[in-house]
C-alpha cells in the first residue's frame, strides 16, 4: 500500500526550450516582410523638409512618388536636381508618361482622386519643381503634395 | 577529474532576449505614413484669369539666397504668418457671393483692421507666392507652411467662435465619422468657404 503514501511532488515543467525558436521566427518574418520602399532610390534618399500643416496622404494606390535630389551615380553630377521616376533617373519631359502609365492601373473612376507626392531633397531648386509641375498640369494630373516630416512647433 | 558530462546552458531566458528584440522592431518599425504639404494646380484653360484689384494681392518674393520680400520689402520668415493674418483678416470692402448667396456682402466675422487699401474679404484675398528658380525648396516649403499656419490660426479662431471647438478637432471629428456626418460636412465647409486657401503660385523668374 506505499502507493497511497507516494504523492507526486511536482508537476513536471513544460518544454520551453522552442520558444526562442518560435519567437526567432516571428522576428525574421517581420524583418523581411517589412519593406522599406517600393522602389530603389537612384538619387540619395532625399532630406526632406519639416512642415506643420501638414497632410496625410490615404489611399496608397493612388499615389505616384516623384523623387528629386542627388544621383548616386556621379555621371548625373552634384546637382540636387535630378528626378527619378520609377527606377531611373528621368528628365521633366518623362513626367506626363510617367502619369499616364500609373493611371493605366487604377480604375477609370478612381482618376480624379490621384495624388502625385514629390519628394524632394531640402536643397533641390524651385525651378526644378516648377517643371514638373508645369508638365503635371500638361497631364491634368493636378492634386500634389509636397512630402515633408511632420515637425512640431513645439519643438522650436 | 575529467568532467563526466557537460552541464547543459539554461536557455530559459533565450525567450526573453529574443521577445525583446521583437518588441524593439515592432515599435520602432515606423510605416513612415506619407504626409506632405497638399496643393491643388490650376488646369489649364484658355479662359484670361479676371483681373484683381492690386489690393487684394499679398505679393510673396523669395530671392535665389533665399531672402524673403513681402510687398517688396524684406521680412523675416517668423513674422510673415502674422503678416499674412493682418492681411486675410482684413475685410475692408465687400467680399465674393458666398456660396447659396446671389450678392457679396462685407466680412462681418473679420476681426482685422477694415484697412481700405488692403483686401476686401478672405475670399477674395489672395497670397501670391513668387520665387526664383534658385531658390532652395526647403525654405520654398518653410514659407508655404507659414501661410498654412496663418490660414489655421483664422480657422480656429472662427470656428471656436460660431462652434466652440477648433477647426482641428471639428476636422477630426468630421473624418472619423468616416465623413458621413451631413451636420458636421456643414460646419466644416462653412469654415472652409469663410476662410479659404488662395495661394497662387507664379511661374519662377530667372534673374541672373
Amino acid at each position: 500500500m506505499s502507493k497511497f503514501g507516494k504523492k507526486k511532488k511536482e508537476m513536471p515543467a513544460v518544454n520551453t526550450s522552442s520558444l526562442p525558436d518560435i519567437v526567432f521566427m516571428l522576428l525574421f518574418f517581420f524583418m523581411v516582410t517589412t519593406v522599406m520602399r517600393e522602389s530603389d532610390l537612384a538619387i540619395e534618399n532625399p532630406r526632406l523638409p519639416s512642415a506643420s500643416e501638414v497632410k496625410k496622404l490615404e489611399r496608397k494606390s493612388l499615389v505616384s512618388t516623384i523623387y528629386v535630389g542627388k544621383a548616386k551615380d556621379a555621371k548625373y553630377g552634384v546637382s540636387y536636381n535630378r528626378i527619378q521616376l520609377n527606377d531611373k533617373i528621368a528628365t521633366p519631359d518623362d513626367v506626363p508618361s510617367f502619369i499616364l502609365l500609373e493611371r493605366s492601373n487604377i480604375s477609370e473612376l478612381e482618376v480624379p482622386f490621384m495624388t502625385t507626392s514629390i519628394k524632394m531633397d531640402k536643397e533641390s531648386s524651385v525651378g526644378t519643381l516648377a517643371d514638373i509641375r508645369e508638365k503635371l498640369r500638361d497631364v491634368n494630373a493636378l492634386k500634389l503634395s509636397l512630402s515633408t516630416h511632420k515637425a512640431s512647433d513645439i519643438k522650436k | 577529474m575529467a568532467r563526466r558530462e557537460n552541464p547543459e546552458i539554461n536557455a530559459g531566458s533565450m525567450a526573453d532576449i529574443a521577445f525583446l528584440l521583437l518588441i524593439f522592431f515592432l515599435v520602432t518599425t515606423t510605416m513612415d505614413v506619407d504626409s506632405g504639404i497638399p496643393k491643388k494646380l490650376a488646369e489649364r484653360t484658355e479662359v484670361k484669369p479676371p483681373i484683381v484689384k492690386e489690393k487684394n494681392i499679398f505679393q510673396i518674393s523669395i530671392n535665389r539666397n533665399n531672402q524673403l520680400f513681402v510687398e517688396n520689402e524684406g521680412m523675416e520668415l517668423k513674422d510673415l504668418k502674422d503678416a499674412a493674418i493682418k492681411f486675410i483678416d482684413n475685410g475692408g470692402g465687400i467680399g465674393n457671393p458666398m456660396p447659396g448667396k446671389d450678392a457679396g456682402a462685407a466680412c462681418n466675422y473679420c476681426k482685422g483692421a477694415k484697412d481700405p487699401t488692403s483686401s476686401d474679404h478672405p475670399n477674395k484675398a489672395i497670397i501670391a507666392v513668387e520665387s526664383d528658380r534658385a531658390t532652395e525648396f526647403g525654405t520654398y516649403v518653410a514659407v508655404q507652411n507659414e501661410l498654412l499656419k496663418a490660414y489655421a490660426e483664422l480657422r480656429n479662431k472662427l470656428c471656436q467662435d460660431k462652434y466652440g471647438m477648433s477647426f482641428t478637432e471639428l476636422d477630426k471629428a468630421f473624418k472619423a465619422s468616416a465623413r458621413k456626418d451631413n451636420a458636421l460636412r456643414k460646419k466644416v465647409e462653412d469654415i472652409k468657404s469663410s476662410y479659404p486657401q488662395i495661394i497662387s503660385d507664379s511661374e519662377p523668374t530667372n534673374v541672373q
